[in-house]
């Protein structure tokens, strides 16, 4: 779906202070997958998605959507920013109507959408993230709490019908619940809808829960991309990188430090239970 | 109270009693709305209390006079780092609050070494703060209110911008301010497993104490912490369900540390 070729972004070219914030990366994201991007603040994560939908041009190198370059003359810039859909961080600064209704209904409006399709569109998003039309639709967006206002954000984005939606720290600032919603929310989307998901985020245990292929980033550069498994299984690398391990992750690796023999990438709270209890019936076994 | 004497006056705090102690450690958790910044913005006098009063040692927050004695003692620190550095060096972003206090050049120089040691950062002095990480910014931010010799350090989700390292980094100092050299501690942390390191839990709902206590107690509540949208710890939730399959698991676990110590005899060789 989405391919990058060798791109490179150079920010602020030819003065002092000009940085390469992305230096050759060549990856390519399927559809139906979902990814999440990791990497230390300042490893180039937001920079990179940026090129997705053609915010940032390559300095150098080609983003590919299905084979064709977005930067080719012809494309469409426009359908390409509603075929991939991107939340950036604290989306809630940029809700801006009067009710929840035309903040959702603002992209598919531009797009050309109207009526009773418009109509469609924008209850159809609202349920999607959770939010009763009827209920929220007419409220002011301001009066939300913020994990609301960062749902009808996103919905926004959906009311736009994109093939891929790419999320930049969607759960910075949320309590825990509200956090677990949105995330339980963007699982649903995949998982039911099919939607191609890009998961940009600090949180291990987040894109743990989600992700089932990571693609991490420094200083520009992807120095992994695999299955979340594996890259959680290489801990002392991750640690050089600035990252960290899901706590049950980490857990699980001191257990086998200490010779309880835990399966090492074990992601969430439920497979942690299981390999602990399985490692501490195969001691008992060799005790007995 | 949010709007006083308006048709849509919020009563952001409603009978709040809380007391932190020189070297303690106090996290203030809740959902978002629930009053925790309201809470940490009446400690250094940023608000005052509608009713009620907030001392600082022994300082009433009220008196007009004495803000400035409050500031100095109480600092806090805000959880986006580029919104808090102001000069074009370290050091001399370290000195900033101490040159408006106007003390002497000496002093001055004395305060930041010392503070830029506490945080260590002074390999770092001379470096502009935009090309520091996010954590050693806000170590940084920190030093300058150590400068101002503070009793007390309030940490506003000042980790949440922050990459696991730029977390682990920020904790650790403060931490180490507590338990070392004495400063209480307030943490407002939406991160559980930042609260699990407290002395002492306060969980905060429609601006009440809801549920306070050390944190191994609070954390086995689970029945009104689901009711206040809290969610214990991953490792807390994982020991729990640990212990309901019938291992051996004392109550209160809730770091990775703890788990592995409890589970450790298990791996032994027979």
């Amino acid at each position: 779906m989405i391919r990058c070729e060798s791109v490179t972004y150079v920010y602020q070219r030819g003065t002092p202070v000009e940085t390469t914030a992305l230096a050759d990366v060549s990856l390519e994201i399927r559809s139906g997958e979902i990814v999440g991007i990791i990497g230390a603040t300042g490893s180039g994560k937001s920079t990179l998605v940026q090129h997705f939908n053609g915010l940032l041009r390559p300095t150098r190198g080609r983003v590919y959507l299905d084979d064709v370059d977005i930067h080719a003359r012809e494309v469409d810039r426009r359908r390409l920013r509603q075929q991939i859909g991107l939340l950036f961080q604290y989306p809630e600064h940029q809700l801006f109507e009067e009710t929840v209704s035309a903040d959702v209904a603002f992209g598919p409006r531009n797009l050309g959408v109207a009526g009773q399709e418009l109509d469609r569109r924008v209850r159809g998003a609202l349920e999607r993230v959770g939010l009763d039309p009827d209920r929220f639709g007419p409220r002011s967006p301001f009066a939300l709490s913020n994990g609301e206002m960062r749902r009808v954000a996103i919905a926004g984005i959906l009311a736009m019908e994109p093939r891929m939606l790419i999320l930049d720290e969607p759960t910075a600032g949320l309590d825990p619940l509200s956090r677990q919603e949105i995330l339980d929310h963007i699982r649903r989307l995949h998982d039911e809808r099919g939607l191609t998901i890009v998961l940009v985020s600090h949180s291990m245990d987040a894109v743990a829960r989600l992700c089932r292929r990571l693609i991490v980033m420094d200083r520009g550069r992807v120095v992994a991309d695999g299955a979340a498994r594996s890259v959680f299984a290489d801990p002392a690398r991750l640690a050089a990188l600035g990252l960290g391990l899901p706590q049950v992750t980490l857990c699980a690796q001191r257990l086998r430090e200490r010779g309880l023999p835990v399966r090492p990438d074990v992601l969430t709270v439920e497979e942690g239970r299981a390999a602990i209890l399985e490692a501490v019936a195969v001691r008992a076994r060799g005790a007995s | 109270m949010y709007r006083a004497g308006t048709p849509d006056a919020v009563p952001a705090l409603r009978g709040v009693d809380l007391d932190v102690s020189p070297g303690e450690c106090v996290a203030l958790i809740g959902g978002n709305g629930s009053g925790k910044s309201t809470l940490a913005k009446h400690l250094n006098a940023l608000l005052t209390p509608t009713s009620g009063a907030v001392r600082v040692d022994g300082i009433d927050t009220r008196d007009a006079d004495r803000v400035w004695d409050v500031r100095q003692r109480v600092g806090m620190i805000f959880e986006n780092p580029d919104d808090q550095l102001v000069a074009a060096i370290v050091e001399e972003d370290v000195a900033f609050g101490c040159e408006n206090l106007g003390l002497p050049p000496a002093e001055i120089r004395a305060r930041v070494d010392a503070a830029l040691r506490l945080v260590g950062l002074e390999h770092l002095r001379r470096r502009p703060p935009h090309l520091l990480s996010g954590g050693q910014k806000q170590r940084v931010a920190i030093a300058g209110v150590l400068a101002m010799r503070p009793r007390c350090l309030v940490l506003d989700e000042a980790t949440a911008m922050l990459d696991p390292r730029g977390q682990a980094e920020v904790m650790e100092t403060a931490l180490r301010l507590c338990r070392h050299e004495g400063l209480a501690l307030v943490l407002i942390t939406h991160a559980m497993e930042e609260a699990a390191l407290a002395d002492r839990v306060v969980v905060l709902a429609d601006g009440r104490v809801a549920l306070a206590g050390p944190p191994a107690e609070v954390f086995s509540r689970a029945e009104p912490l689901a009711r206040l949208r809290i969610e214990p710890p991953p490792i807390a939730r994982l020991a729990r369900l640990l212990a309901a399959s019938g291992l051996p698991l004392p109550p209160g676990i809730l770091t990775v540390e703890q788990l592995v110590e409890a589970l450790s005899p298990l791996g032994a060789a027979p």
